[in-house]
């Protein structure tokens, strides 16, 4: 295959995978609408014969579920753009002739890829289909971004990329803002969902979409607990295996550049989520607040300091 | 809230302290380390870029000084930035040591002994036994001792219960992370207090041999011996460079390479040695980082006489990606003394807008823009200058040309010529000696190891007892999670380990399957 197509069979397929995720995206929002119609109906029958008791109610909603299969159908297209996408990073790979991951939108696609297959992997050990749309959603935004914005031609490597550091350093790194934002969307809808439980007085009569469609606002939390105890060590590593390139390429392991900075800030601020979940009074909103704070500063990282800061590591490749 | 202060001063220490060492502190310090952190990534930092710094404080004379007496030029170095990392680390200090001790003494002590009511806790669990209490006791402890539970049974003639805890490495982990950044910290500080690193820019043809006065900067630690430092020294022989030519990324760089030779000392043989941004030359115990390049003119100036006042290749700094490159020479040696201040231009072109500049940063049509400049350089007023910026105080402008490689400039006034017979590159390197590296490497990868542990190891007890109850023997089986991070009630962590114990139960044929499943 000459290089002109395999750069074209790498765009259609990014192409495609959009495509196919925002049809996911419908049927993940399907599946929200399709539960509310059938909570509220349930609820009123249950008050009506006076006899069917909050278990009862709760058990109409979990067997017969008309929004169960839409959220089927969205893992099932969310699969498929994985599939397409990776397609597409490979070619990309393939076309450029080393890893994908030499400007921003090679990292983007990358990194959108990397959200998914972190989701995708999570959902085969506990159930996350709700929480589908709260993934695909931000990748969706982040590859329009990176076809519109962040396009760039495939080309040679400047010759500070070129270190198998950038494979060990830019992987731990894509799989950690996979984890990330998978915290992120479980954090914030732990407070969403905490806000709920507070003004119903009882987790059992939420009768909103969203809400009665997420689990309790306490295993929300728990499951950003859990992401986040993954993340941290692996993000840990992420920091660490790129001073030791530093160290090769420019002749210091921590130079405080912009880069450098905000890598160590959202260190900072995990490790303050972790202290915060064994903290009493810190346990619950607050942690889940610092959870966000800390794909905040993550995202700064990524993007802002790309576009605004000068830094070394500034290999966008946008304008060039 | 906390309560107000006690009235002695050693209670009032005391108070301090706890206040210091609780978590809640620890929470506050690391959120103030995160915020303290960003001033450093929004305003230029001296240790990164002094001429940025002094450019920003030259364009906002208001605020430039006060953020600068307020150290945000120096943010990783300010009284503040260090006052936050040390009372986060003796926060540290106070919150592990006394843990430390804690710790080994319930590593060494037994776990606590059965709970009275087995049955009441969550997940609890009944099988029926086929053999004595003994025999299930001793099969049960067997078990656990093999999958390394710490294991403890009783009472002693008779043992009717097992206690078993596993886990400890959760703690062990957690110390083993705390204590590992102790000492990256300190090894940063050992680099600080005795590394040193220099930058010098060396033109293709010239060397470099270590001594500081070569270095075009230089910097030491504290107990650093700038009289000691190893005496090596090298010769760039030829340094290539290579651009992008496609379209796609059009002038980013694609190559950089310097070949190097170099002696380990003055009478050492002579090595050769491929330099590469990512591949360094290490040399006694210090490392040669290629961190930049550049273009060195070769210019030659003449007096009104048409002696040679001036011959060399003179290191130009790149101003942009396409290596717009600004230089200067001063010459002493002529009346009046001359000045020239210039433009390289690696590809040349001239705009109403942008004025002279370079569309590529490779070689493909030099050129150089230059103004003269005839007067006193001021350079014997003793105030030190740069060499790259020329004062022109008290000289008045000669003229303005432009050159190609391989002609001259009849200077206007008659005071001389200037030529321009081509161009070398240079190569700038940093050369850096840092003793606390491989510390904090060893002590970095500790800490994610000690992490690691004490993020994904579980501390969990374990009860077996054997009860007679309505005159029906049964084995109770229970256990607890002991954890922090996963405090949210692990029961299917919980569930494995009774199931483990059930298993071997039934492997060493002392009881039946189960019959019984509490909630």
């Amino acid at each position: 295959m000459s290089p002109e197509s395999l750069a074209r069979m790498s765009n259609v397929m990014v192409y495609s995978s959009m495509l196919v995720l925002t049809f996911a995206m419908f049927a993940f929002a399907a599946s929200f609408a399709g539960g509310r119609r059938r909570v509220n109906s349930a609820a009123v029958e249950s008050t009506r014969n006076a006899g069917g008791t909050a278990v009862i109610t709760k058990a109409v909603v979990v067997t017969d579920d008309p929004g169960r299969r839409a959220s089927n159908i969205g893992i099932s297209l969310t699969w498929l753009a994985f599939v397409l996408l990776l397609v597409g990073v490979v070619l990309r790979g393939v076309w450029a002739g080393r890893a994908p991951w030499g400007n921003m939108y090679e990292f983007s696609i990358t990194a959108a890829l990397g959200v998914l297959a972190v989701f995708l992997i999570a959902n085969t050990r506990t159930d996350l289909r709700w929480l589908g749309i709260f993934i695909v959603i931000p990748v969706l935004l982040t590859l329009g971004v990176a076809v519109t914005v962040l396009y760039t031609e495939a080309a040679q490597l400047v010759p500070a990329l070129k270190s198998y550091w950038l494979v060990i350093h830019v992987f731990a790194a894509i799989i950690c803002s996979g984890a990330f934002t998978l915290a992120a969307a479980t954090a914030g809808l732990s407070l969403v969902r905490d806000r709920a439980e507070r003004k119903a007085g009882s987790d059992v009569e939420l009768t909103g979409a969203l809400v009665s469609r997420i689990p309790s606002a306490e295993r929300l939390r728990s499951l950003t607990n859990k992401t986040l105890a993954f993340a941290f060590p692996l993000w840990t590593f992420t920091v660490v295996a790129g001073a030791i390139w530093a160290e090769n390429a420019w002749g210091r392991y921590w130079g405080w550049d912009p880069k450098e900075t905000w890598a160590f800030i959202t260190w900072v601020i995990y490790a303050a989520y972790l202290h915060a979940r064994s903290t009493a009074g810190w346990r619950g909103n607050k942690a889940s607040l610092i959870a966000l704070a800390g794909w905040i500063a993550f995202l700064m990282n990524y993007f802002g300091v790309n576009f605004l800061a000068n830094s070394l590591h500034s290999y966008a490749g946008v304008g060039n | 809230m906390t309560n107000l202060p006690p009235m002695s001063s050693t209670g009032f220490l005391r108070w301090v302290w706890r206040q210091l060492t609780s978590m809640k502190t620890a929470l506050v310090l690391l959120f103030l380390l995160a915020v303290a952190s960003v001033p450093g990534s929004v305003y230029p930092q001296r240790g990164v870029d002094p001429i940025k710094v002094r450019d920003f404080i030259t364009k906002s004379p208001t605020w430039g000084p006060i953020l600068d007496r307020l150290g945000f030029f120096e943010v990783y170095s300010s009284p503040w930035f260090s006052a936050v990392y040390l009372l986060l680390f003796l926060s540290l200090i106070g919150c592990v040591i006394p843990r430390v001790g804690v710790h080994f003494r319930a590593m060494r002590s037994a776990p606590p002994a059965v709970p009275r009511m087995l049955e009441r806790l969550a997940g609890s669990r009944e099988v029926t036994p086929t053999a004595s209490a003994e025999e299930v006791i001793g099969a049960v402890a067997g078990a656990l001792r093999k999958a390394r539970w710490r294991v403890v049974s009783g009472p002693a003639d008779s043992p009717t219960w097992v206690a078993a805890e596993k886990g400890y490495l959760r703690e062990t982990g957690n110390l083993v992370f705390h204590v590992s950044l102790l000492f990256v910290l300190s090894a940063i500080a050992i680099g600080g207090l005795f590394g040193w690193k220099g930058n010098v820019i060396v033109r293709e043809g010239s060397g470099f041999s270590n001594t500081v006065t070569q270095y075009d900067a230089w910097g030491g630690g504290r107990y650093t011996n700038a009289q000691d430092i190893p005496p090596f020294s090298f010769t760039l022989d030829k340094f290539t460079v290579d651009f992008e030519r496609g379209i796609a990324q059009r002038g980013a760089p694609r190559a950089f390479e310097a070949e190097m030779s170099y002696k380990v000392d003055p009478t050492a043989p002579v090595e050769r040695r491929l330099v590469e941004v990512n591949e360094p030359l290490s040399i006694s115990g210090a490392k040669v980082f290629l961190v930049g390049h550049g273009y060195a003119p070769l210019i030659t100036v003449t007096d009104k006489t048409g002696k040679v006042v001036f011959d060399d290749a003179v290191p130009f700094l790149p101003q942009d990606g396409s290596f717009t490159s600004t230089g200067v020479v001063k010459i002493l040696d002529s009346t009046p003394q001359l000045g020239i201040q210039a433009l390289f231009l690696p590809t040349a072109a001239l705009d109403d807008v942008l004025g002279p500049h370079s569309t590529f940063p490779g070689p493909d049509d030099p050129a150089l823009f230059m103004s003269a400049w005839k007067g006193d350089l001021g350079l014997n007023t003793g105030k030190p200058q740069s060499v790259y910026r020329l004062v022109t105080d008290k000289m008045t402008k000669i003229g303005l040309e432009q050159l190609r490689p391989g002609t001259s400039w009849k200077l206007p006034d008659g005071s001389g010529t200037v030529t321009f017979s081509g161009y070398k590159r240079w190569a700038s390197f940093q050369i850096a000696y840092d003793p606390g590296k491989e510390i904090a490497l060893i002590f970095v990868a500790l800490a994610i190891v000690g992490l690691t542990m004490s993020l994904f190891i579980r501390r969990r007890r374990v009860w077996v007892k054997v009860v007679e109850r309505d005159g029906v023997t049964v084995i109770q089986l229970a256990g607890i999670m002991r954890a922090s991070t996963f405090e949210d009630k692990d029961i299917g962590a919980l569930a494995e380990d009774l199931d483990f114990v059930e298993q071997a139960l039934q492997v060493a044929g002392v009881a039946r399957g189960i019959e019984k499943e509490q909630s």
